[in-house]
């Protein structure tokens, strides 16, 4: 073989192994775009709570009519300025509905008299496989370390795939100025939304940050249970462990974080 | 052979006064100085020092979303050791209570509009 055409080759495989192992693109451009540009440093909280998975058991058997869930939803919607929007394009964070329209897998055509009446509070159920996350296209929306779905406003775009991809109705698009509809803040420590991005709930984040329960399991007085799934200790657990409870849709394989018991 | 000598005199020389007003009114009109915001008279300091704040405030305000949103870190510790709530209505706007004459009046003189309060809540009394 003359040697010239070995060395050709030679260099020839050494870079495209190179190339094709990523050493090439090991340069700190990439480090620096990462760096931060803070000159402090960025911590949590001393009050914040903290779980593995966070979850919610509903006692739905507490709740006797719509009534009764009322001030959960009030408590909800003037911490997060969700406004109320008559017709269908209203915003939705924590909403009511039948027991067929609740849990549709349920083909029973003969149901208690009692749950046929019943209504079922309904929310984000912050599934541990959230299809919304997987269509986003822009990362808008995403899960979390401790299994929150969550959404930044910023990002969105307004696509409304996460909407399409939400087996549960649990996002809302802002069809109009949410600030129409809301003519003061009700709380005037959280944000807004605008025209044209899709809203849901938070499992309430940015007030376990401070230490606080969500605002519905606050109102609730004890009906509703949050805490970490994973720790076999917390009350979700336990409740879970003595009572008979179930999750919407489960064959879709979302692993929901919300669950009713019945 | 040129027609109305003195209309075309006088026009040549409006027509250079005005390419060259620029000039002008840079050497004799009123000196950009500062953008006349008032900055928060109970306060010291910012979370950082001033020369920061006014060259990176809104790449920080940027660090703060993703860190707070995605991260769930949502305290700042300063490089004095202080601690802060990462929060632009509740830590921010805390202080800088007077949209009118520090936030707007700062990025209209720099022409720029950020579209923070579509979403966030302006404090009323500076509204």
């Amino acid at each position: 073989m003359n040697t010239n055409r070995r060395k050709f080759l030679k260099i020839a495989s050494l870079s495209a192994f190179a190339l094709s192992s990523g050493v090439a693109s090991l340069g700190l451009g990439a480090k620096e775009a990462q760096a931060q540009l803070a000159p402090g440093a960025y911590g949590h909280g001393d009050k914040s709570l903290h779980a593995k998975r966070w979850a919610m058991v509903i006692d739905t058997r507490e709740f006797k009519t719509a009534a009764d869930y009322e001030p959960l939803i009030k408590a909800c919607h003037r911490a997060h300025n969700v406004p109320d929007i008559p017709g269908n394009k209203n915003i939705k964070w924590l909403w009511l509905d039948s027991y067929e329209h609740c849990f549709p897998d349920d083909m029973n055509p003969h149901l208690s008299t009692k749950m046929q009446q019943a209504v079922f509070p309904l929310l984000c159920n912050h599934c541990t496989n959230p299809p919304c996350v997987r269509v986003c296209p822009t990362q808008a929306t995403y899960k979390m370390a401790d299994g929150i779905v969550a959404m930044d406003y910023h990002r969105c775009i307004g696509c409304r795939f996460c909407m399409a991809g939400c087996p549960y109705g649990a996002r809302s698009f802002n069809f109009f100025d949410p600030r129409k509809y809301l003519p003061e803040p009700t709380n005037p420590s959280f944000p807004t939304r605008m025209i044209g991005v899709v809203e849901k709930c938070t499992f309430c984040a940015e007030r376990l940050a401070k230490g606080q329960l969500p605002a519905c399991v606050e109102a609730s007085n004890g009906k509703i249970l949050f805490g970490d799934l994973e720790d076999p200790n917390s009350t979700v657990r336990k409740a879970l462990a003595a009572n008979y409870s179930i999750r919407r849709k489960p064959n879709l394989g979302t692993q929901p974080g919300v669950y009713y018991l019945i | 052979m040129l027609y109305n000598k003195s209309a075309v005199y006088i026009g040549i020389v409006i027509l250079v006064i005005l390419l060259t007003s620029p000039f002008w009114v840079g050497l004799f009109g009123h000196n950009y100085t500062s953008t006349g915001i008032t900055t928060p008279k109970d306060q010291a300091t910012c979370i950082e020092n001033a020369d920061f704040m006014r060259a990176q405030h809104m790449r920080l305000l940027n660090e703060w979303r993703d860190k707070a949103l995605r991260d769930e870190t949502r305290t700042y510790v300063a490089t004095d050791g202080k601690k802060w709530e990462i929060s632009l209505q509740n830590t921010c706007m805390r202080c800088h209570t007077n949209y009118k004459s520090f936030c707007e009046k700062c990025h209209l003189s720099n022409s720029v509009s950020p579209y923070c309060w579509t979403c966030h809540i302006i404090p009323t009394e500076g509204k």
